[in-house]
């Protein structure tokens, strides 16, 4: 059997005195892809931004482990080191620092965070040199402010870029498909599916079931009004195309 | 997860509330004059200096325009009252005898700028520039002279200065900044006792940077210095100017004058950090720092440019000008001022155009945190003659916290219709968006707000000389975040 990566139970959690979690629960082994569907507001992106950590949520009951280890307890930086990666539906935009200066700073913390060796910019680059290549991203990419006047694909493909470096274990991503176009959606679905590392999952947050055809999905959830309510196969996505969240009879 | 959010707000405030490094003490015998403030002491100063007629004219002059001067009051700033005769204005480290070279300096007055971080010991410099230290009121040492020499550069202090090249002194002094200028000038002019001096001949390139380092020491002793910078027609140099002083629960004086003149041609560029001690975290204590500055482009196509990183003090009163007289002549002004905890900072500029085809640039960048107070002031003036005379400015603030305060003031005043002047102004909180991302990627919280302040400063770190603009770095560095990789 397959080890457990993140196991959450009976999760609550509120945003300025709002419940937007209630009791939920999901269990994630390795290797295996997750799919979460569900209607606007029921609480999808609210789950990828608290298993990261945002500080606006409070946790008021239930717990998460990530690897056998308290996940609640983890600051934002140790959960990312520890390999939990959100690729954000809406990336966000930081003038002044260029993207190679955010890349190298962000894998050189992971690499002090495992005793492993740092890398100098020459190093690194010959790094990143190998995954732009992979993505068919060019070199001037790394020279422009991280994510500041990027296109909608282009902010897409740098969370991609950010998730080979950092190579995590468990994956959050959040409405990856949104703004992208059919054969982007592709292309990145297929370098995620290539490049990830070995016994990594997958949590795919997504409104269309596109993207499906794309990442295979080992699992999918209903998630309404901060719980998921039902889980299955991909039976369960054909079933919502044709008759909608409102049928489910739960 | 509320707890967690504390965290973050404590580590924020622990981040930026990284002592300050500076603010040891040197125990030296020292030779001052009593406290107080009068034309005896004056006189004395004057007589104690071996000063030629002229100067101790040039300062009893200043004096009594000092005393009919009032302290201004526009600024932004709440100051406590000053009593000016309290303050001691002559402190000397005690010499056996007159100092032939720099060995003969007093070690611990040596160790004490090795302490800074500034080796005045030549082989161990930096190869490309020359420093003037100067340890409150007195100067050390400049190194390198005998190369500067050579290029035909003079580089002093400026008491060297009024003693081996009078004439050049009585021509320039206080041509830019006259000794009734303004409260502060006129008490600097009356007893600033030194400083550094700087003369680039025609058609030279100064060979080496120019350094000047200030230190205050004595406790009680206001520090007044006067720098001095000519550049005649088509020379060119660079000069940085860097200060700090330790850390006493006394407010300490500084009132300090720049002037700089170029001529035809002539490009000054003249760089800042400034990180005197800025007191407490319940703001007791710190330098409370008056500076005058002011460059003058008196010649055709002449350039000056100003780059400050301003982080310490107490108060800060600082507004580096430029008159621009010459035809096409332009000048610069690049700044950074952070303030933190009870800091308080009125920093800006003033383009003033006087000639036609003018043209002048202001980038300021103000961060806030804590209690502080951050204001950018600055000037816009063209003249009846600054026919076609451009200026651009861009003040972008910075707010850390929600206590801390950060506004804009700026003036325009045109009197030729050609002219053309744009301002943009922005002011942004940091975002705890931004910081989630940066921590979701695993940038730790002081790290992802070094990164986004240096983000925020970059267009000004960039036009430092690299030496400087590392110090900068670490400086912001200091003040913000543990280390920034």
């Amino acid at each position: 059997m397959s080890k457990i990566l993140l196991k959450v139970q009976n999760l609550e959690a509120s945003i300025e005195k709002k419940k937007i979690l209630k009791k939920l629960n999901l269990e994630i082994n390795e290797n295996e892809i997750h799919v979460i569907m569900g209607p606007n507001g029921s609480g999808k992106s609210t789950l990828s931004k608290i298993l990261a950590g945002h500080p606006s949520y409070s946790i008021e009951n239930g717990t998460v482990e990530f690897c056998q280890k308290n996940l609640l307890e983890m600051s934002p930086e140790t959960r990312s080191h520890e390999g939990l990666f959100l690729a954000f539906q809406y990336p966000i935009e930081i003038a002044g620092v260029t993207n190679y200066d955010f890349l190298r700073i962000a894998y050189n913390e992971k690499q002090k965070y495992l005793k492993e060796p740092e890398l100098d910019p020459l190093q690194f680059m010959e790094l990143t040199q190998i995954l732009l290549n992979k993505l068919k991203i060019k070199n001037e990419f790394l020279n422009r402010n991280l994510n500041e006047g990027f296109s909608g694909g282009e902010k897409k493909r740098n969370e991609i870029l950010q998730m080979l470096l950092l190579n995590p274990k468990l994956i959050i991503l959040d409405e990856i498909d949104s703004g992208l176009d059919i054969d982007a959606i592709k292309i990145i679905c297929e370098e995620i599916k290539k490049n990830i590392r070995k016994n990594s999952s997958l949590v795919v947050i997504t409104h269309y079931p596109r993207i499906l055809n794309y990442l295979k999905p080992t699992f999918v959830h209903i998630m309404i009004d901060g719980k998921i309510v039902k889980s299955g196969n991909m039976e369960l996505v054909d079933y919502l195309e044709n008759k909608g969240y409102q049928d489910l009879n739960i | 997860m509320n707890e967690i959010k504390n965290k973050t707000n404590f580590e924020i405030n622990q981040v930026i509330n990284e002592p300050y490094k500076y603010g040891f003490e040197t125990k030296i015998e020292k030779e001052e004059f009593p406290k107080g403030l009068n034309e005896e002491i004056i006189t004395l100063i004057s007589k104690k200096k071996n000063e030629p007629e002229f100067l101790q004219t040039f300062r009893l002059n200043a004096f009594k325009k000092w005393i009919k001067l009032k302290s201004p009051s526009w600024a932004n700033l709440s100051i406590n009252p000053i009593n000016y005769n309290d303050i001691t204005y002559y402190s000397i480290p005690k010499q056996k005898k007159k100092l032939n070279s720099l060995e003969e300096v007093d070690p611990e007055i040596l160790k004490t700028f090795e302490k800074l971080g500034i080796s005045l010991e030549e082989q161990k410099k930096l190869s490309n520039v020359a420093i003037d230290a100067v340890f409150d009121s007195v100067s050390i040492g400049t190194t390198y002279q005998e190369k500067l020499g050579k290029a035909g550069v003079i580089f002093c202090s400026i008491s060297d200065a009024i003693k081996f090249y009078p004439n050049l002194v009585k021509k320039f002094l206080g041509t830019v900044i006259s000794s009734g200028d303004n409260f502060f000038a006129s008490l600097n002019s009356a007893v600033f006792t030194d400083g550094s001096f700087c003369y680039i001949p025609k058609n030279v390139t100064c060979p080496l940077e120019l350094s000047t380092y200030f230190r205050i020491n004595d406790k009680d002793a206001g520090q007044f210095e006067r720098t001095l910078i000519i550049a005649e027609k088509n020379s060119a140099v660079n000069y940085l100017e860097g200060c700090t002083a330790p850390q006493f629960s006394e407010n300490q004086l500084h009132a300090a004058i720049v002037e700089l003149i170029a001529f035809e041609n002539a490009k000054i560029k003249y760089s800042t950090v400034q990180n005197w001690y800025s007191g407490n975290e319940e703001g007791i204590g710190g330098i409370y720092n008056f500076v005058t500055k002011r460059g003058l482009c008196i010649g055709k196509n002449s350039n000056i440019s100003w780059t400050q990183v301003e982080t310490g003090s107490s108060i800060t009163w600082k507004y580096p000008s430029c008159v621009l007289l010459g035809k096409n002549s332009s000048g610069e002004f690049y700044s950074i001022a952070l303030t933190n905890n009870y800091q308080q900072a009125d920093t800006g500029t003033k383009m003033i155009h006087l000639g036609e085809n003018t043209t002048s640039k202001i980038i300021s960048k103000g961060i806030s945190c804590g209690n502080s107070k951050n204001s950018y002031r600055g000037l816009v003036k063209i003249g009846l003659n600054g026919a076609y005379a451009r200026n651009f400015s861009q003040c972008d603030s910075f707010l850390i916290g929600s206590s801390s305060l950060a506004c804009t003031y700026p003036y325009l005043d045109t009197w030729n219709s050609t002219a053309i002047i744009e301002h943009e102004a922005k002011i942004s909180k940091i975002s705890e968006e931004q910081l989630f991302y940066l921590t979701q990627r695993g940038i730790g919280i002081e790290n992802a707000i070094g990164l986004l302040i240096n983000g925020f400063c970059k267009d000004v770190v960039t036009m430092l000389p690299m030496e400087f603009a590392t110090e900068a770095d670490k400086l912001l560095s200091l003040k913000l975040e543990g280390t920034v990789g």
